[in-house]
């Protein structure tokens, strides 16, 4: 007969939830959930208690009705007798579109900002070190209101814009009119135009996407997609033979002929501003209020980017420079092959955190009235119906997807990109 | 035999390197002008900062300072031969405004409050921040200080605050005795117990009986009174004080093997990490008092703060969570090995070390929540930018702009400045030389 060598059971008291570790893990983990359950039990009992005492049943019925206010900055077409849901999808957009500008340009200033401060010229580095550390020890917010500021105080009225010898003039040949009202470029007009197609017709939601944008996107595609295969190919071949075949002369006509052809057909113009009266007319607003969010998360972001640059490249080793110099490459090419790549992966995780960081600071255009998903949803129609759960809730909820939406993307890239590490 | 040694037999002097190879000569080739792309670059930007300088000069030094609106300013400007937008800074609006953007609203007889609060704040904080350069005894202070700051600001009688201090006295004890005895956990049960029993029965008569025996109170001031820069900083003052710890839990409960306290932790990161802080504050403005009991009246800074906290807490957590991480994994099972039971092994070992590390990434989630203490201008807190916007509506100053914002930038900048560099002093002062 075999013995047990275990120790033996001892029967279960009730002490041991607390004092055995085999139980101890569960008792705190189901404390914790009860907890968690109860709290939130009671904030789910104060707010129903507290909306029916003010008579406000949660219901999310004033999505549908009349929102009665007016958008000036928007991307689709939106009258004040549309819904308070379609006012918030068109902030929703006028979110992604200052968020898609400020991300490209704070990446363009950040980087540019960044390899210049590590530069061995001692002026560049420190007026870089200058630019660095002033925007980011000043509140983002009070950069937004200096600019837009500075925007309206000191441009140009449209009214300076007229007589025979005006006081401001346009630039760029007349194309681009810069006035204390926002700035008015050429917009594109087709005069052979495909038309539009309507997405989602019917419903709050619907919005016209161009066709010759569709059009125009298409053959420029295709004819990359083109050129670069023909220079896969140019590869391929000179790996075999040694000898590569100059590409040049097919690849620029092949991206140009069809798009030049195509826009040709479409009848291709430029709408120019003109002043009519008090204002300018014609072209594409700009408003203020955009330039000053744009220009200001940009800025600032920028400054936060270039720090991360500048701590990627420092974080190759030094030998790295050394061993690609030994190979004979010269800086440019040392920077561009060797540093680069390798920095960008330090580069990259910092980098997807402050581009979220642009979409969650483009919410500060209600301070300067450019009407984003937090002017329209959480700013007026929460003003107009009282709702205040219901579009809180709404509007967390759509930058709590697009975060999650991005950072999940991001990570996924980063993932691929990331060197394996033995 | 003849002499036919070529070996120099003395040493000749040492020559000093050429003009171009020393001092200021050398400095500038290798810094300024070491290709002709640099040399361009250098001459382009000496040329650019002197034309800004000489710009910003010519505008600063400005006889306005007397000037009572901008018009008067312009006038000032015009009679001394100044014409145009930027020829000169009207500072009138600096010299009569500059006490309102530092306090707001508060009363003028008072204003020995906040500014011995913010002395008392470096004081008490001397004892944290330089620990080898002051006396052992302030930490009395350090421990007094978050009693002592809201009786500051705010007034009213003493014994609400000493209240306070009773009831964390008598739950740390009941914590010290009740764990000698039994388990940590059971102590944690009894610590609860008395915290509830002391907040909703016992405080509160306990201050109103000694509020009866002796009244030692200052004038209350309402919260609406609060403003400009002493707002922003006690905004951010509280909410860094609270964030930290909380921060601190919120890192530990991501990284515990607990499922449930694990997912509890990443869902209250992960949502306040993805929605922007404004539409927290408007949580605060909107919704908090909904979220209370009925008949709750929560003050506006009060709620502003807590939803402050929260949001400084979720990003605090994922810094010292990095922190926790960069941790060699010897340095857990060494503790573990060491037979420490969870808590004194996160005290003594793993987070006076993982806090060292992320001593950058505190400091710069402490500048930001500062920072961002300004975004309470737009729920219609008076913060010094909300007060630039009611300076600016003002028909004396309407259309001031550099001087305003310059004014304010400055005070953000040198706050900002100094806690970073604060930081940078902090790691190397910690710098072990181990890696």
């Amino acid at each position: 007969m075999t013995t047990s060598m275990s120790a033996p059971q001892k029967p279960f008291r009730l002490s041991m939830l607390i004092y055995d570790t085999r139980y101890r893990s569960k008792t705190i983990q189901i404390a914790a959930l009860i907890g968690f359950f109860c709290g939130l039990g009671w904030l789910i009992d104060n707010t129903v208690t507290n909306l029916s005492v003010l008579g406000k049943e949660p219901s999310f019925r004033f999505l549908t009705e009349e929102a009665g206010y007016k958008i000036n900055q928007k991307l689709i077409e939106y009258t004040a007798q549309d819904t308070h849901l379609r006012a918030a999808f068109v902030g929703l957009l006028n979110t992604l579109l200052v968020a898609v500008l400020g991300c490209f340009t704070a990446t363009v200033i950040g980087v540019v900002v960044g390899v210049l401060r590590l530069s061995k010229n001692w002026l560049i580095a420190r007026l870089m070190t200058i630019y660095i550390e002033g925007f980011r020890n000043v509140p983002l917010l009070l950069w937004i209101v200096f600019i837009m500021a500075i925007l309206v105080e000191t441009l140009p009225a449209p009214s300076a814009f007229r007589g025979d010898s005006p006081a401001a003039s346009m630039i760029l040949g007349d194309s681009v009119a810069i006035s204390n009202r926002g700035i008015y470029v050429p917009e594109a007009l087709f005069s052979r135009s495909l038309g539009d197609i309507s997405l989602f017709e019917g419903t709050s939601l619907q919005f016209e996407v161009s066709l010759d944008l569709v059009a125009i996107l298409a053959v420029l595609g295709l004819s990359i997609w083109a050129a670069k295969w023909l220079g896969t190919r140019a590869d391929r071949i000179q790996e075999t033979t040694g000898k590569r075949p100059t590409t040049w002369y097919i690849q620029i006509p092949l991206i140009a002929a069809p798009i030049l052809s195509l826009l040709f057909t479409l009848g291709f113009h430029l709408g120019l501003p003109e002043l009519k009266g008090f204002n300018f007319s014609g072209g594409t607003h700009i408003r203020n209020s955009l330039l000053a969010l744009w220009l200001a998360l940009s800025l600032y972001t920028g400054a936060f980017i270039a720090e991360i640059v500048r701590a990627g490249i420092m974080a190759i080793d030094h030998g790295q420079t050394e061993a690609a110099a030994a190979l004979g490459l010269r800086p440019k090419r040392i920077m561009s092959l060797v540093i680069m790549p390798q920095a960008l992966r330090v580069i990259i995780p910092p980098l997807i955190s402050n581009y979220l960081n642009i979409i969650k600071n483009s919410s500060l255009a209600i301070a300067v009235g450019y009407l984003d998903l937090t002017g329209t949803l959480i700013g007026i129609t929460l003003n107009q119906t009282g709702r205040e759960l219901e579009t809180l809730l709404l509007g967390m909820m759509v930058y709590l997807t697009i975060s999650l939406g991005i950072s999940f993307a991001m990570n996924w890239y980063n993932k691929h990109v990331k060197l394996v590490e033995r | 035999m003849s002499d036919t040694s070529f070996v120099r037999l003395e040493m000749l002097p040492g020559r000093e390197p050429p003009a171009n190879k020393t001092g200021v000569m050398r400095w500038l080739q290798e810094n300024l002008f070491s290709s002709w792309l640099n040399s361009v670059l250098t001459i382009l930007s000496a040329g650019l900062i002197i034309y800004s300088l000489n710009f910003l000069l010519s505008w600063a030094i400005s006889p306005t300072w007397n000037a009572t609106s901008l018009a008067n300013c312009r006038e000032i400007l015009h009679d001394i031969g100044r014409n145009g937008h930027f020829t000169g800074a009207c500072w009138g609006v600096i010299r009569e405004r500059w006490i309102q953007i530092l306090f707001g609203f508060y009363p003028s007889e008072l204003y020995w409050r906040p500014i011995l609060t913010l002395m008392l704040l470096f004081v008490a904080l001397s004892r944290i921040l330089f620990a080898d350069k002051v006396p052992h005894q302030l930490i009395w202070l350090t421990a007094v200080y978050p009693f002592l700051m809201p009786w500051l600001l705010w007034g009213g009688s003493i014994w609400v605050p000493v209240s306070v201090a009773t009831g964390l006295t008598a739950g740390f004890y009941t914590y010290v005795l009740v764990s000698r005895n039994s388990s940590s956990f059971a102590a944690l049960l009894a610590t609860i117990a008395v915290a509830l029993f002391w907040v909703i029965w016992a405080g509160g008569q306990f201050a109103d009986a000694l509020s009866s025996l002796v009244l030692i109170e200052l004038e209350p001031v309402a919260s609406r009174k609060f403003g400009g820069m002493m707002l922003s900083v006690t905004i951010g003052v509280v909410a860094i004080g609270f964030s930290l710890p909380i921060g601190i839990v919120l890192a530990l409960g991501r990284q515990s093997n607990l499922l449930i306290v694990k997912a509890l932790c990443t869902g209250f990161i992960e949502f306040i990490r993805g929605v922007p802080l404004i539409t927290l504050l408007f949580v605060a403005s909107t919704l908090l008092n909904i979220f209370m009991p009925p008949g709750t009246e929560f003050d506006i800074i009060m709620r502003v703060i807590i939803m402050v906290t929260l949001f400084a807490s979720a990003y605090m957590a994922e810094t010292i969570r990095g922190g926790l991480a960069a941790l060699p994994r010897g340095q857990y099972e060494g503790a573990d090995s060491l037979g420490l039971t969870y808590w004194q092994s996160r005290r003594l070992i793993i987070m006076p070390q993982a806090l060292k590390i992320s001593i950058p990434g505190i400091v710069s989630t402490f500048i930001n929540l500062f920072k961002d203490t300004t975004l309470v201008s737009v729920i219609g807190l008076l913060d010094p930018l909300g007060l630039s916007t009611a300076i600016r509506a003002d028909a004396d100053w309407n259309g001031i702009v550099w001087e305003l914002y310059g004014f304010i930038a400055l005070l953000f900048f040198i706050a900002c400045f100094s806690m970073s560099r604060y930081s940078m002093y902090l790691e190397r002062r910690l710098q072990t030389g181990l890696k």
